[in-house]
């Protein structure tokens, strides 16, 4: 809260949007420290994924502003926010099912050729990008799976291939939403190692539904209900919040 | 030195990519040398038409397969390049190899136009807007004065292709349409397997995470929009050189559902798919017309059997039971 500004790399002030007279969310301001975890988290229908749509631009604010290392990009659209190094996830996991996890990665390191309009050229041109889209598939352990098409994957493998995928943009701000979600618990262990490695020089902003899941991964734990802010601070001090507490009653806060 | 390294770096990525490709090059090469000698054995102006329209299905496929942009209202680019080229050859006296060029450049800019129209939509409402575009092309066509309303064009000459080769000759007039059919073919080969087709074939897949990634994916759904609507333009100047007409049959709608059905019939977003629907489709149509069974009711009946039965069309299904094909 007394970051100095320059720590603030994403910020939202007086976030709300209205969905013809509902308010889903309201005055939201959010601070996210560069280099840090911060989970987003709260009860079924507080907001989160659509502040979370709302940080990505997927959707458009009815008032307030998004701030990006100080720059005002509450205008800018989905696809220009990735190309300033904000990068999204989504909560069904988003892979291209019939193209191969090679493919899949390579599709994302393809950009910065400038040759992503260029239909008379051969895809062998890509043939070089091969390297790096199997180190990152490496990186998420993903190698004997390489040349299967990403369909053939079972659930948290594909979360692992997202989150190569969204790595080789090299992204300063990693958004995942609800990254565990539907996952098995040794899935879960494993994907919150992978989510704290990758988090290691970057920053994270993380959508979750369990307070508990979330307790030893993030730094700042910033807990939703009914459009509002909750309450705010690290696990120690967000799980003995009275009202969080109330909030949590009975969805298995642990 | 760079092909060494993505040798050794990828190899069974590469060895997938080729093997694909022989397949192909042989099924190719089979299929060229069958076009080769096919007019000795059937009727030139059916063989034409069966190419023409194959073209076409190929070109719409680029749409429908690989960018998963269903158009309803292909027929306009079809039709109204079929009316350029005809009046560009008969009333301008252009050769036929200008004609075309003009065919398939009106066809690529009206292309633009239903592209930056169309393309913020989605599914059926990006179909329907393509569908009242065409029709507005349709209207036109039946309206304006240079097309002769119900007549058509009629009596184009062929005249000699780069001044040297007679297309009145059935012979030379079959092996220029092949050689087009098949450089339209080439393009749309390429442009699937390129760095742009990666991007296609990813935002057919998953838009949102497209965007996600940084594509601006409205750029590359018109691109392919424009690309499409020049072969099938392409399509259509050829169609009108080979019947000396052109006329409002090619820009109905039921044009376009034509151009859906052999295109899903043969199999999208396979690459020989729309040929074999094509061809099918054009077979069945000039067979049953020499009898008294109702051509749409056939047609009708044998595609509500194929999507039942199987779904991923003729190509689709056979590339699906190929032993050791992951897709």
């Amino acid at each position: 809260m007394t970051a100095a500004p320059n720590d603030i790399i994403l910020e939202a002030r007086n976030l709300t949007k209205e969905f013809k007279g509902f308010v889903a969310v309201k005055e939201v301001n959010l601070q996210v420290r560069r280099g840090t975890i911060h989970a987003l988290i709260g009860p079924n229908g507080a907001g989160k994924s659509t502040v979370f749509n709302l940080l990505t631009k997927f959707l458009t604010p009815t008032r307030g502003q998004i701030l990006y290392k100080g720059r005002d990009i509450t205008r800018t659209k989905p696809a220009d926010i990735a190309l300033m190094g904000l990068v999204r996830s989504f909560q069904i996991s988003a892979v291209f099912p019939h193209l191969s996890v090679l493919e899949n990665v390579r599709v994302a390191l393809q950009r910065p050729l400038g040759t992503s309009f260029h239909f008379w050229k051969s895809e062998s041109t890509l043939y070089d990008l091969h390297d790096r889209a199997q180190e990152l598939i490496e990186a998420v352990n993903l190698t004997p799976w390489a040349n299967h098409t990403a369909a053939e994957l079972p659930y948290g493998r594909k979360r692992a291939l997202e989150i190569a995928t969204t790595l080789a943009l090299d992204p300063e701000v990693m958004l995942l939403d609800e990254p565990l979600a539907g996952m098995g618990h040794e899935d879960i262990e494993g994907t919150a190692a992978l989510i704290k490695r990758v988090a290691a020089d970057r920053t994270v902003l993380m959508v979750e539904h369990n307070l508990s899941v979330v307790a030893h991964l993030s730094d700042t734990i910033t807990v939703l209900r009914r459009g509002e802010i909750l309450a705010e601070g690290p696990y120690e001090v967000v799980s003995k919040n009275a009202q969080v507490m109330e909030a949590y009653m009975g969805t298995g806060h642990a | 030195m760079t092909a060494k390294t993505h040798l050794l770096g990828s190899r069974p990525a590469a060895l997938t990519v080729r093997g694909t490709a022989t397949g192909t090059a042989l099924l190719f090469g089979v299929g060229l040398a069958a076009a080769v000698a096919a007019p000795f054995l059937l009727y030139p102006v059916f063989l034409m038409k069966v190419l023409c329209f194959a073209l076409f299905a190929c070109a719409f496929n680029l749409l429908i397969g690989f960018a998963g942009l269903l158009s309803f209202g292909h027929a306009a680019f079809f039709g109204s390049a079929a009316y350029i080229a005809a009046h560009a050859v008969k009333e301008w006296g252009w050769a036929p190899e200008f004609g075309l060029l003009a065919a398939t450049g009106g066809a690529a800019l009206l292309g633009l136009v239903f592209g930056l129209v169309a393309i913020r939509r989605q599914g059926i409402y990006f179909a329907m807007i393509t569908l009242a575009l065409s029709q507005m092309v349709f209207f036109l066509a039946l309206q304006l004065p240079f097309t002769h309303g119900e007549d058509g064009i009629q009596g184009v000459p062929r005249g000699l292709l780069f001044g040297l080769f007679d297309l009145g000759q059935p012979l030379t007039m079959y092996y220029t349409v092949l050689a087009i059919f098949i450089a339209g073919f080439a393009i749309i080969w390429r442009t699937v397997h390129s760095p742009f087709g990666q991007v296609l074939k990813a935002i057919r897949e998953n838009e949102p995470r497209a965007i996600s990634l940084g594509y601006r994916t409205d750029r590359y759904k018109l691109l392919a929009f424009v690309l499409s609507a020049s072969l099938a333009g392409l399509a259509g100047g050829t169609k009108a050189l080979v019947f000396q007409l052109a006329s409002l049959t090619d820009v109905t709608w039921q044009m376009s559902g034509e151009v859906v059905l052999m295109t899903l019939l043969g199999g999208m977003g396979t690459l020989f798919g729309p040929v074999v629907g094509a061809g099918l489709v054009v077979t069945l149509e000039s067979y049953l017309a020499s009898t008294s069974l109702p051509v749409p009711v056939v047609i009708g009946f044998i595609f509500v059997v194929c999507v039942l039965l199987f779904r991923r069309g003729i190509v689709g299904e056979l590339l699906a039971r190929l032993p050791g094909r992951s897709r």
